[in-house]
């Protein structure tokens, strides 16, 4: 292709970092869940709309973005609780694909929910103000909102990682992920670890959801494509690992980028290539223990 | 035994349900056979398009109630008989096929994508039933697709990008980018835009394809804003319509270049909110504030607003409204229902339902009528209604049109 500058490539790469960053959060959060509680939740896309949803609400209320910036992953992460104590934990001890099902069925509801309160159509996203237009970031004009996603999710990624490599609270869910039977012997109640965790990671669903509301439309659908590839990304990273997740979300992202660039017929495909040629060279994913599906 | 137990319940309700299905269901054909004269209206209730879908249906429905409170046909009154296609072709055509077969219906109006009402278009073409569609597409113009059965209320790509490249590239520039839905829509609008753009000298630049649905386009924009085109050409729809235009806006890409887009939707811009839109330039087949202008537009605009508590139709609403008013004025003017009298009539048929004077052209049945350029605003709004300036018009004219010959029809 003609016109090909240094310049370009750069803002691409920083386009598919942007892209990752959403890619990152929500397989962060896919693989909390999988890694501690050994459950694939297919509503993980349907707690990220239902959180682009709730935050444009309340920004639409309350005209502050930070707040619902606050609200909203504190709800999605009670819907989470409630999803976990009352719907996932009866099927523990039963097989991966019994809470694999009943998520699955969750999201129906969810989407059906939030197309009889907002309607079909979904909500018109805001950005939030002193966020809008552009900024140049050297090498070209970069729309302000994009880096503070980037920066946003850096912060949320290093809140968790210091929230479960730092804490006593991390350490008794990194403890109930390598051996339950010690923990409980050592006299931890795991059943409020796995409600914890859970609710965590709906958090971070709910919060992705309204970081990504700004850019994109906001509509009771928007989390079913974004599953597909949140699950390409985990199984990239590795299922259940954490770091695998994060690197995988922004290589993911940037391999979308690049493609766009180069042949935008293939950008598409090119994550489910990306998918297939880990799987062939390392089956566990990238950072990912070998067996951790069994 | 559990499983055998609810087979056995499940083939009593089966059976219960047919046996009580079966005699009023007699007794109705029977009845209606004489009196109702019925209207099938498969469209995408649910879906990505279920928002213009839905105001299809209203708008047709009050097509039926006008004709049904004018006294019917020798007192035989209409009813619309809805039913989802869900945007699949082999869902359309199975739908419209059980109209036909088992609720009788007469005619066949509705459709919404070019795939859908392609289906539509066979099954009726087989069936030798009056079809007139409200969705775009050239395709059903041409000779292989269309049958003496087959009407086309809409617009087609030809037309409405055909008068956007007319209207923006001698106000905004000569080349042009594209960025393109991947499927047969998204590719006509494209060939539209350049066959009206050739003449005025219009190149391109680079027609950049993305997959049908994309919900993030910020991969392909840096790319875009290197080619510095004069206009970037949006041919896409519904929800691809507004992530694409409310990503361009973010990336600053209106600050270089002219964004337009061949089919600029009411319900799009509604989803997408003023500032994504803002200044956007884009081809309709109506919008509302057309009644300013034009008196039927009017009258239109105030019995939808009485029946539909003050809301405004769409521009697809519309079509559902025009389409089935069309066919049952016909049935009236062909003082029967017989199918090739109402198309005789139809084809006769100088009409001016809700937006000036239309007819359908003899070859192809396509209905010719006029484009709407309108922009985008923000500011200066008087409700959430007004969401656009009218530009211009462009005028009811065959010369826009692909000819007769071209499409394959003999002269």
């Amino acid at each position: 292709m003609t016109g090909l500058t240094f310049e370009l490539l750069c803002m691409q790469l920083l386009t598919g970092i942007a892209l990752g960053s959403i890619y990152a959060l929500l397989a962060l959060g896919l693989c909390l869940i999988f890694g501690m509680l050994n459950v694939v939740n297919f509503a993980h896309g349907a707690f990220f709309m239902v959180g682009a949803f709730l935050g444009v609400y309340f920004l639409g209320v309350t005209g502050n973005f930070w707040f619902s910036l606050i609200l909203t992953p504190l709800l999605t992460g009670c819907l989470g609780l409630i999803t976990e104590r009352f719907l996932v934990r009866p099927l523990y001890g039963r097989g991966l694909d019994y809470p694999l099902l009943l998520t699955f069925g969750l999201s129906y509801v969810l989407i059906e929910m939030m197309r009889v309160t907002f309607g079909i159509e979904g909500l018109p996203s805001i950005t939030p103000e002193g966020l809008t237009g552009t900024v140049n970031v050297g090498f070209g004009f970069f729309p302000k909102y994009r880096l503070f996603l980037i920066a946003a999710t850096a912060v949320i990624i290093l809140g968790v990682w210091f929230f479960i490599q730092k804490t006593r609270y991390g350490l008794i869910i990194k403890a109930g992920a390598a051996d339950q039977e010690i923990v409980k012997v050592l006299g931890v109640d795991i059943a409020k670890v796995w409600l914890l965790v859970f609710g965590l990671g709906c958090a971070i669903a709910g919060l992705s959801g309204i970081l990504a509301s700004p850019t994109r439309s906001v509509n009771p659908e928007m989390g079913i494509p974004i599953l597909a590839e949140s699950f390409v990304v985990t199984v990239v990273g590795g299922m259940g690992s954490a770091v695998g997740a994060v690197i995988a979300g922004l290589l993911v992202g940037v391999v979308y980028s690049m493609t766009s660039l180069f042949f935008p017929d293939l950008a598409e495909l090119s994550i489910f290539v990306l998918m297939a040629v880990v799987l062939l060279i390392r089956p566990q994913g990238l950072f990912g223990k070998a067996g951790a599906m069994g | 035994m559990k499983q055998k137990v609810t087979n056995q319940t499940r083939r009593k309700m089966l059976i219960g349900g047919a046996a009580a299905a079966s005699t009023p269901l007699w007794l109705n054909v029977a009845n209606a056979q004489a009196e109702t004269i019925k209207i099938g209206f498969p469209t995408p209730l649910t879906g990505p398009f279920s928002a213009e879908a839905q105001d299809q249906v209203k708008a047709a429905e009050l097509a039926i109630k006008e004709f049904n409170d004018a006294g019917g046909f020798n007192g035989r009154k209409a009813e619309l008989l809805v039913r989802d296609d869900k945007l699949n072709p082999g869902e359309a055509a199975t739908r419209t096929l059980e109209l036909i077969e088992k609720d009788k219906v007469n005619y066949v109006v509705g459709s919404l994508s070019a795939a859908t009402q392609l289906s539509i278009n066979a099954v009726c073409k087989e069936r030798k039933v009056l079809f007139n569609s409200i969705s775009q597409s050239d395709a059903i113009n041409e000779a292989k697709d269309w049958s003496v059965y087959t009407f086309h209320e809409a617009l087609n790509p030809t037309m409405t990008a055909g008068a956007v490249a007319r209207y923006s590239i001698p106000r905004f520039g000569k080349k042009i980018v594209f960025l393109t839905a991947d499927y047969a829509y998204g590719h006509e609008m494209v060939r539209a835009f350049e066959r009206a753009g050739k003449e005025m000298g219009a190149t391109t630049l680079a027609d950049i394809r993305h997959p049908l649905g994309a919900s993030d386009y910020s991969a392909f924009l840096p790319r875009i804003k290197a080619l510095n085109p004069d206009i970037l050409v949006l041919c896409n729809f519904g929800r691809d319509l507004v992530n694409a235009a409310k990503q361009c806006t973010d990336f600053g890409l209106k600050s270089s270049m002219k964004i337009v887009a061949p089919v600029l939707l009411y319900t799009s811009r509604l989803a997408g909110g003023p500032e994504a839109f803002e200044g956007i330039i884009g081809g309709t087949s109506y919008y509302w504030g057309l009644e300013d202008r034009i008196p039927t537009a009017k009258t239109f605009n105030d019995a939808f607003r009485k029946m539909y508590n003050g809301s405004v139709p769409s521009d697809y609403g519309a079509l559902g409204y025009a389409g089935v008013k069309s066919v049952l004025a016909s049935i009236k003017i062909a003082k029967s229902t017989d199918t090739m009298k109402v198309i005789s009539a139809m084809e006769n048929l100088k009409y001016d339902w809700y937006k000036g004077p239309e007819y359908y052209r003899k070859c192809d049945h396509q209905a010719v009528q006029t484009v709407i350029i309108v922009e985008s605003k923000s500011k200066n709004m008087k409700d959430k209604y007004d969401v656009f300036n009218i530009l211009t018009i462009e005028p009811t004219t065959e010369k826009n049109m692909r000819s007769c010959a071209e499409l394959g029809h003999k002269a």
